[in-house]
């Protein structure tokens, strides 16, 4: 008989005794038909190198306190949040600085809960924001009003950006305040 | 194409949790109870099926890849065909579609369309971090990051430009849940008012606890067969009931991932492209339609969900349908908030836009001979989630859309009392039905028609 074995490391769960009939006979194997599941734990963390693309001159105008958009440069239909090609002509889009445009709330919501990741930051304000001349909008937090005196009279109030002093190369270097 | 007839169906229980098994086998229940109301034993079921479809949306909810496989292994399918479809919450009603397709297409006489999703291995906050996933990772997800918080926006603009109140979105809340109260798979059956869902904890605002739906364990499975399908299935022993029920229409359409990249298109295009035949025929509705626009109204913006006009119209162009409040009688809809139950109502040209906030207050859209305890103007008209929707029944994602293909079979095959053990849900003498399914921020959705035989 070989005297092979695995290494026995340390580590693991921490367990407090599983319960097990003594003897594995007939009615003890029917009686696990009654047991309840055991429930582990189980950790799973991973780290992404995300690209943003063609999208990226974008984060190098926010990280410069500029805010720009894209645009179809012979329609003028023009995006908010970029996009590298125009979705009706399939054309490659030019991009256009929207920094100084009059902006307005065109819908929002007070977030009392939220996934994990942003569960600090509740409550907060959530808005779409709409830019003089551009078709489409940008989603963004809106900081400045007071959460508990949401009204739709939010709705449509001027605002504009404001951006982070030290950048995170998130579209949350730019939130907006009201004007 | 072939007709294509849906036969039978199976739910698991919904519940918060299920960890006395594991997904094969939760789906399992659903696929054996499918079965044995064919009055199949497993083993003939097994030999006459040519192959499946599988549901579910996010592998990350089980930390599974290849999830699929691993059903079909484990309902002794293996090696017969099999894919996965995905399509966030759509994923269900894509399935059943799919499934369709096989049969109606040829490729299959008899096809299983099972799905599932089990959420509770994670805590909410992070199920919603998951969910939210499904947003673009870009620019929505570190922004918002929460799906409640989405619709939430969508709903302030349809407040802003068409006055819909919070008690009318609670009025759906109410009518869900007291429907659930007399159906035994559902995950919440409960009798609210609407301070109840008013008072219950603000989640997104105006959005609260009671406008939402819940996160849930849970499968579902439907068996489709074509006429040469239920002549083999009945050799081997099936007894098929009849009246049969068929598919009659199905119907997709999509928009942009980013809510914030839909259009804004101006009323001739709105008229020409997406207005429901019987809006474009009515001088009414065009001129109130007109109004709306030149009061500064555009289609669909962030409020209505053109994917699902889209897929409604389509649907009814297929199965002949050109009044859906008149000719549906019942339709069982994506209500993961009460605001999109509302929204979809003006989608599935159950009323016109901008009158969905009304029609959900009316009483049109509730079950006769319950007693919700509100103060209704309309009868009932059409009743929409009499199963309870899933504010009641839980959203175990890839079932949802599957589970309301089951309870539309059992709705025309006029057997809710056989299968819930209590009659009230059954709306009387049923023959044409709707179930719609809604991924994103109405990003995919699906509508199929199902109809009695003869009807």
């Amino acid at each position: 008989m070989s005297d092979a074995r695995r290494d026995e490391t340390l580590g693991g769960f921490v367990v407090h005794g599983v319960p097990f009939p003594i003897e594995t006979d007939t009615d003890a194997l029917a009686f696990l038909k009654r047991m309840t599941p055991i429930q582990i734990e189980q950790e799973y963390s991973i780290t992404y190198l995300h690209s943003y693309g063609q999208d990226s001159p974008w984060f190098a105008g926010a990280s410069n306190k500029r805010l720009l958009a894209s645009q179809d440069a012979e329609s003028g239909y023009s995006y908010a949040t970029p996009r590298g090609h125009d979705m009706y002509s399939g054309r490659e889009t030019e991009w256009i600085d929207v920094t100084d445009r009059t902006a307005t709330v065109h819908a929002f919501t007070v977030c009392y809960f939220g996934s994990e990741e942003f569960l600090p930051d509740t409550p907060f304000v959530l808005a779409l924001i709409e830019y003089e001349g551009v078709n489409t909008l940008f989603l963004t937090r809106l900081i400045g009003l007071d959460h508990t005196q949401a009204s739709l009279e939010w709705i449509g109030r001027e605002v504009q950006p404001r951006f982070l002093r030290n950048s995170k190369l998130k579209p949350t270097d730019v939130y907006f305040v009201p004007t | 194409m072939r007709p294509v007839y849906a036969l039978s169906g199976g739910v698991s229980k919904f519940a918060k949790a299920r960890p006395d098994k594991t997904f094969q086998a939760i789906v399992k229940e659903a696929y054996d109870y499918a079965v044995a109301d064919l009055g199949l034993e497993f083993p003939a079921f097994t030999k006459a099926v040519d192959g499946s479809v599988a549901s579910y949306f996010s592998d990350h909810f089980s930390r599974q890849l290849m999830a699929g496989i691993m059903a079909q292994d484990y309902l002794g399918l293996v090696p017969k065909p099999s894919h996965r479809v995905e399509g966030g919450g759509a994923t269900g009603g894509l399935c059943f579609q799919e499934a369709w397709k096989s049969i109606a297409s040829g490729h299959m006489d008899v096809c299983v369309a099972y799905g599932f999703e089990t959420m509770s291995h994670v805590e909410t906050w992070k199920g919603n971090e998951f969910i939210a996933l499904a947003s673009d990772v870009s620019w929505d997800y570190p922004v918002g990051g929460f799906y409640s918080g989405y619709y939430a926006m969508m709903v302030t603009r349809h407040m802003k430009e068409y006055g819909t109140t919070v008690e009318q979105m609670a009025a759906v809340s109410v009518k869900n849940h007291l429907n659930a109260y007399h159906n035994p798979y559902a995950q919440k059956r409960n009798r609210y008012t609407i301070d109840d869902v008013r008072n219950s904890p603000m989640v997104a605002w105006p959005l609260t606890r009671l406008d939402i739906c819940v996160m849930s364990d849970g499968a579902a499975a439907v068996i489709f067969a074509s006429e040469e399908g239920i002549e083999r299935l009945e050799a081997a022993g099936a007894e098929i009931t009849r009246p049969l029920v068929r598919v009659t229409g199905i119907g997709r359409g999509t928009d942009a991932m980013r809510m914030g990249d839909r259009p804004h298109v101006d009323y001739e295009t709105f008229i020409s492209d997406y207005a429901t035949d019987q809006e474009r025929d009515s001088d009414d509705t065009r001129s109130y339609y007109r109004d709306l626009w030149e009061r500064g109204t555009r289609y669909p913006g962030v409020h209505s969900f053109r994917a699902g006009r889209t897929a409604g119209n389509m649907a009814y162009a297929h199965a002949g349908i050109s009044d859906p409040l008149a000719e549906l009688d019942f339709v069982e809809l994506h209500d993961a908030y009460t605001s999109s139950e509302v929204q979809t109502y003006e989608d599935l040209g159950l009323c016109r836009y901008g009158e969905g906030g009304p029609f959900a207050a009316s009483g049109k859209a509730f079950m006769p001979g319950i007693d919700y305890g509100l103060d209704l103007t309309e009868d009932p008209a059409c009743a929409v989630n009499p199963s309870g929707g899933l504010i009641a029944c839980g959203h175990p994602v890839g079932a949802t859309g599957l589970m309301q293909g089951v309870f539309a079979i059992w709705q025309l095959q006029n057997t809710i009392s056989k299968h819930f053990g209590d009659e009230t849900l059954q709306v009387a003498d049923a023959r044409r039905g709707a179930i719609h399914s809604h991924a994103g921020t109405g990003t995919y959705v699906s509508v199929s028609i199902l109809e009695k035989e003869g009807n």
